[in-house]
């Protein structure tokens, strides 16, 4: 642990309790996370990556271990307003324009109106969405949804930015377009993001650092340190270096299926 | 306008049926008085025609059917008839300038209004304040829902006279208070069901994603819970202004009442006034078709101005 390390998680444990007996949704888990990285979390269904990002956002509690964000446990960064999170659906208020969306969370921690104003402005240009505050959300695509929700996210400068699947409902094509953008973002912005994804063309497209995890119980089978450079054109998914990951990617998911 | 044929449709459908229905139904009356006029009867006398069915009678006296269709007090009126009555107790009354006589359905149905608007209104509150403490608290919402339906057991018609005892044991002058805590009572149930199911329709991520913003719970009730139950309300308004009327016609009909469409429906029962009570049912018709509009324009104007797709 350095002192860049944002997340720091110990052994960190979590086990539901649900009828048909416990669940080990974590075990175990260990992972620091350095400030600027992208860092994607990738696994099938019930390996735990949403419930870890859940547990940094403290959404959910953990049962066993240790785990700090930004130093300090997830509830206090949480009371801080250390991090934006993106959820899977966009979630915008069909009530609100968009800009009225983005203004939300700077309504609820008391931003001034001209700082909302500006910082709303800010945010769209930022997602490319300049132009589209007074819509509301029917009128504008799922991509531009989901664009709008980042956004939203970004809206207070949190540092850390936790994205859970937010592209996993958009066809193939507007989700490379948005990966291309989140790249963009993520290097204009320097802010560390968790990324919780299917796809692994996505998460070694995006990653600093991939980690993959597997189910039953849900735990960390693989952390890759990309060695692919910051600068990524659509085009370096064709690249050996790519491949080499992506491989080594979809070789860790399988060693985490061993046992079926 | 291309709503209006089947609805027209429906309605030509029901004014034939009951156009045709009219026959049998004033067929005895009928053949009563054109007796007593002189005219020769199959068979004679009233207490015989009892034991033959109204469709031998139509059928052996078929001359004096149409008689029927023109008395003056009939069993069933006609649509023509029920028309012309509501004519004469309301435009023809306001051509006279006697808009607000007793005679005039006009002042009584503005009796019943007043009631309906202020039941409407407290049943209304009532609900959303139900609904609110039910969302937020657990004992409330344990204690509360279970007494809400059985309130809704009781039979109002039962329940009616004894609140309009207590207001007046309790020395509440005239019927509206009383009349409006009947239609409270009936309204406020569908608003109660409605909002506690809006104020719970935010989805789990709606609701993690304010507590990612650290909100406090009043500012997830205002700025999430609240507008998005509104879609919610505004349809338990629709079934509430009419339970509400419903609700206050009720209230009318226990004896003493004098003004208000449930006392014209009474008293018509009483001095065997079929017409009054057809054109008393009709204005009550009429006003809870133009309150449900009411609220549903309400709907549509709000809805679409906070951005919803109409």
């Amino acid at each position: 642990m350095t002192n860049n390390t944002i997340v720091s998680a110990k052994d960190l444990s979590l086990t539901f309790q649900t009828n048909d007996g416990p669940v080990h949704a974590l075990s175990d888990v260990n992972l620091d996370i350095e400030k600027g990285d992208f860092v994607s979390f990738i696994g099938p269904s019930g390996c735990g990556k949403t419930t870890f990002l859940r547990v940094m956002a403290d959404l959910e509690q953990p049962t066993g271990g240790e785990i700090t964000v930004n130093g300090v446990s997830p509830r206090e960064a949480r009371l801080a307003r250390a991090y934006g999170y993106v959820f899977q659906a966009a979630g915008l208020y069909p009530w609100r324009t968009i800009g009225g969306n983005i203004r939300l969370p700077l309504e609820i921690m008391g931003y001034s109106k001209a700082d909302q104003a500006e910082r709303v402005s800010r945010v769209l240009e930022l997602v490319d969405l300049a132009g589209f505050e007074k819509k509301y959300p029917w009128q504008l695509s799922g991509g531009m949804q989901q664009r709008a929700s980042i956004a939203r996210a970004l809206a207070f400068d949190a540092d850390i930015l936790l994205m859970d699947e937010p592209f996993g409902a958009l066809d193939e094509i507007v989700r490379d377009h948005l990966n291309e953008q989140l790249l963009k973002l993520w290097a204009d912005t320097g802010k560390t993001i968790g990324f919780v994804t299917h796809s692994i063309p996505e998460a070694v497209y995006l990653s600093t650092k991939i980690v993959v995890m597997s189910p039953r119980p849900g735990r960390v089978t693989d952390v890759i340190e990309s060695p692919l450079p910051k600068e990524r054109p659509l085009d370096i998914r064709d690249t050996p270096e790519f491949l080499e990951i992506a491989h080594r990617v979809r070789e860790g998911l399988r060693a985490g299926h061993s046992y079926d | 306008m291309r709503n209006a044929i089947p609805v027209l449709t429906v309605l030509v459908v029901l004014v034939g049926l009951w156009w045709a229905a009219v026959a049998p139904m004033n067929i005895r009356p009928a053949l009563d008085l054109a007796e007593r006029g002189g005219a020769v009867i199959v068979p004679e006398g009233s207490v015989q025609r009892r034991e033959v069915s109204v469709w031998t009678l139509m059928l052996k006296n078929s001359s004096h059917v149409s008689a029927g269709y023109d008395l003056k007090r009939p069993r069933l009126p006609t649509p023509a008839q029920v028309g012309q009555e509501i004519w004469k107790t309301t435009g023809a009354m306001v051509l006279k300038g006697r808009t607000w006589s007793k005679r005039s359905l006009i002042y009584h149905s503005w009796i019943t209004l007043q009631s309906t608007l202020w039941g409407f209104l407290l049943g209304t509150s009532l609900g959303i304040l139900g609904a609110v403490a039910i969302t937020y608290s657990r004992v409330t919402s344990m204690s509360l829902m279970p007494w809400a339906i059985i309130s809704q057991t009781i039979p109002i018609v039962a329940l009616a006279p004894m609140i309009i005892v207590v207001a007046n044991q309790v020395g509440v002058e005239g019927r509206g208070v009383p009349k409006a805590i009947i239609s409270a009572y009936l309204c406020y149930f569908p608003v109660l069901v409605s909002m506690v199911k809006g104020l719970n329709s935010p989805k789990p991520a709606e609701l993690d994603l304010l507590k990612t913003y650290n909100a406090s719970g009043t500012q997830s009730f205002w700025k999430l819970r609240l507008p998005a139950s509104l879609p919610y309300f505004f349809t338990s308004l629709k079934v509430g202004v009419a339970a509400a009327l419903v609700g206050t016609i009720v209230g009318e009909l226990p004896t003493g009442a004098i003004s208000g469409l449930g006392a014209r429906i009474l008293i018509g029962d009483q001095f065997g006034t079929p017409l009054a009570i057809w054109s008393a049912l009709f204005l009550a018709a009429i006003l809870a078709g133009l309150l449900v509009t009411f609220v549903d324009t309400m709907q549509r104007v709000t809805l679409r101005k906070m951005g919803f797709r109409a």
